[in-house]
């Protein structure tokens, strides 16, 4: 028995872990190299790039024409991208036919929407509340009647003539900030003990949900006047932000309806003991919890809608995408082997730039908020 | 029956104060019946609980004990039979829940603690929000119930960070920041440690003495023998037999009574 009993004399100190298993060296070994078909795979990956990388590398830059180049040394090469005529399309991309001297007042409210929106997303700024009272309510006013004129001695100006990335981040930011709250509202909608609530609901989820986001833009166009009196018409770009809106919330409420049920049952009823209403428990308890499970899910529609957008020009509307097209089948003067592949490779530049900032703001969001799980 | 203890406390519970005197019904539960669809849980319930008194709830598992005291606070609808809390009837009028919610706290197996707020927000979400108190009055509060559950300094920590006797400790302090005229366990030691099944059954006896009206359901036949003023035996949707915890234990009455408390008690 004696050889079964065992007392510890002393405890054993931490020490550091040995020298093969950190630094650089280990953390190659271990993560490109550490079985032969890991070896395998390294090579392959370093040859794709070896294949990939430098074609792409001469197209956009080595045998490009830069933003100062002519139209005639972007006719000279053959493999190569042509930025001059991006440069000289540059104000068509971004305000459409908006006109030229009165483009200080889309650069104005680009300029307040970048002020509000930057700090409103930083965590650790002050005046949250006023920030997004600001944003929500008061800037979208305001943008209005800057980007429509008719008020103030400013020129009217039809949304007929708005486009470009204008109206890509227009129909982006408004469709963002409408269908969050509506697809949340739509979710808890449909938990509802409420028949009614409940029924309608589910039937414009899944009738929404169930259509191509094009035959709700279509449906936007021409339904809308139907429902007018007569004789008013609807502005496009209003029946495309209502289309879009609608389209997305009802995809939101499916994310947020999944977070919802996520949550468990022990933390409506503690809501529900401490004497806590539907909304209190909702915006206090749940709700914190499910979207914070859904993030993912979340921003993926907001890229989602943001890359959607070009879908507008079915209205006949003029974003970023359809800008591009439009000049690079008309502008004669800037006809090139290449100036129509560098237009769509500058459109899907930006909407990447777009969607990859959400992307890592999302990342960066769920990181903060994992506090609250911290074991 | 591997989760009942017979974890005592080793300081004299001071039984002085204990007595009740009050002659004011608290609750009064007058022939309730519940169904889950089909499945009849809860027959023919008559339960009147004064104020200050304290009650313990045994029974074997799905015998609907935790069911009889969620029907307290509307977590469960009865549904037929009368619930009175305080002078107030449940019925279906959401006022009338919200009312009774507020005087009534209760405390659950798993703690359910909101794991996104800090303890210090988890105490006072509720006394803020449903009583509309100011939010320093609210927290000053709160650090006193801490400090009563014995954790003020985990007041900035989340949930997650805390024991789980911790977090149960936190569990009733918030329910207290709510100064309930009645609190309501549901097995709040089946889901601890053992080692940490004491902490919390301290707290609850100091709460005992300063006469507070507890219903507990518990398998701590040790803490029903130091502080219930009635023991209630439960099975199959009944209360099969109740008395003062020293007859309850010496000399059990009805025959499955004899067979629980033998199975528990070694």
């Amino acid at each position: 028995m004696t050889d079964i009993g065992y007392v510890r004399g002393e405890l054993v100190a931490p020490k550091s872990p040995p020298h093969s298993t950190v630094g650089p060296v280990a953390w190659v070994q271990k993560n490109l190299f550490s079985t032969p078909l890991d070896t395998v795979l390294t090579i392959l990956g370093l040859l794709f790039l070896y294949w990939a990388v430098p074609p792409i590398f001469n197209f956009a830059i080595g045998h490009a024409v830069g933003p100062y180049g002519t139209v005639e040394e972007c006719r000279a090469i053959e493999a190569g991208a042509c930025w001059a005529y991006i440069a000289a399309e540059m104000e068509f991309f971004i305000y459409g036919f908006y006109d030229i001297p009165e483009q200080w007042r889309p650069n104005i409210v680009f300029a307040l929407g970048t002020l509000l929106l930057v700090p409103l997303l930083m965590p650790k700024v002050p005046f949250k509340r006023a920030n997004a009272i600001l944003f929500l309510f008061v800037f979208p006013i305001v943008s209005y009647f800057l980007l429509a004129g008719g008020v103030f001695g400013l020129k009217p100006m039809p949304t007929e003539k708005w486009g470009g990335l204008l109206v890509t981040l227009i129909i982006s930011v408004v469709g963002i900030t409408l269908s969050f709250p509506l697809g949340i509202i739509l979710a808890l909608g449909r938990q509802s003990k409420l028949p009614v609530i409940k029924t309608l609901c589910v039937a414009f989820i899944e009738l929404v949900r169930a259509v191509p986001l094009i035959t709700v833009l279509f449906m936007a166009s021409i339904m809308l006047p139907l429902f007018m009196p007569q004789g008013t018409s609807v502005d496009k770009l209003l029946r495309a932000l209502v289309g879009v809106t609608l389209f997305t919330s009802a995809y939101m409420a499916e994310v947020v309806r999944g977070g919802l049920q996520a949550i468990p049952r022990g933390q409506y009823e503690a809501g529900a003991s401490l004497g806590l209403g539907y909304w209190q428990r909702m915006y206090f308890i749940i709700l914190p919890q499910a979207l914070k499970h859904v993030i993912p899910g979340i921003v993926n529609n907001f890229i989602s809608l943001f890359k959607d957008t070009s879908l507008v020009y079915i209205v006949g509307m003029k974003d970023l995408l359809e800008a591009v097209k439009t000049k690079n089948d008309s502008a004669l003067e800037w006809k090139a082997a290449n100036s129509a592949t560098t237009g769509y490779l500058f459109a899907a530049m930006v909407f990447w730039v777009f969607c990859f900032g959400m992307s890592r703001y999302s990342m960066y969001m769920e990181r903060r908020l994992n506090t609250g799980h911290k074991r | 029956m591997s989760q009942v203890s017979e974890t005592t406390v080793d300081r004299p519970v001071d039984t002085s104060h204990m007595k009740v005197s009050s002659t004011n019904v608290a609750i009064e539960v007058i022939g309730m019946h519940k169904w889950y669809s089909d499945f009849h849980v809860l027959r023919d319930i008559n339960l009147k609980v004064m104020e200050g008194e304290r009650i313990v709830i045994a029974g074997p598992s799905g015998s609907g004990k935790s069911t009889l005291i969620r029907c307290i606070n509307r977590l469960e609808e009865h549904q037929e039979g009368q619930i009175i809390v305080s002078g107030t009837e449940l019925t279906a009028d959401l006022k009338r829940i919200d009312e009774v919610r507020r005087e009534v706290g209760m405390v659950f197996q798993h703690f359910n603690l909101f794991p996104h707020l800090t303890i210090l927000q988890n105490l006072t979400l509720a006394p803020i929000w449903v009583r509309g108190i100011p939010k320093a009055e609210a927290e000053a509060t709160a650090m006193h119930y801490l400090e009563r559950v014995k954790i003020p300094e985990q007041a900035n920590k989340f949930p997650g960070q805390l024991s789980g006797g911790q977090q149960q400790r936190v569990a009733i302090a918030r329910s207290l920041c709510m100064q309930p005229k009645i609190m309501l366990f549901d097995e709040p030691t089946s889901a601890l440690d053992p080692e940490m099944v004491k902490e919390v059954l301290e707290v609850m006896i100091s709460l005992a003495e300063e006469g507070m009206t507890m219903i507990c359901v518990t398998h701590e036949m040790g803490f029903a023998r130091q502080v219930a003023n009635r023991v209630i035996f439960m099975d199959q949707g009944q209360i099969i037999e109740q008395n003062e915890p020293e007859a309850f234990f010496s000399n059990p009455q009805h025959e499955r009574t004899k067979l629980f408390l033998s199975q528990i008690l070694h």
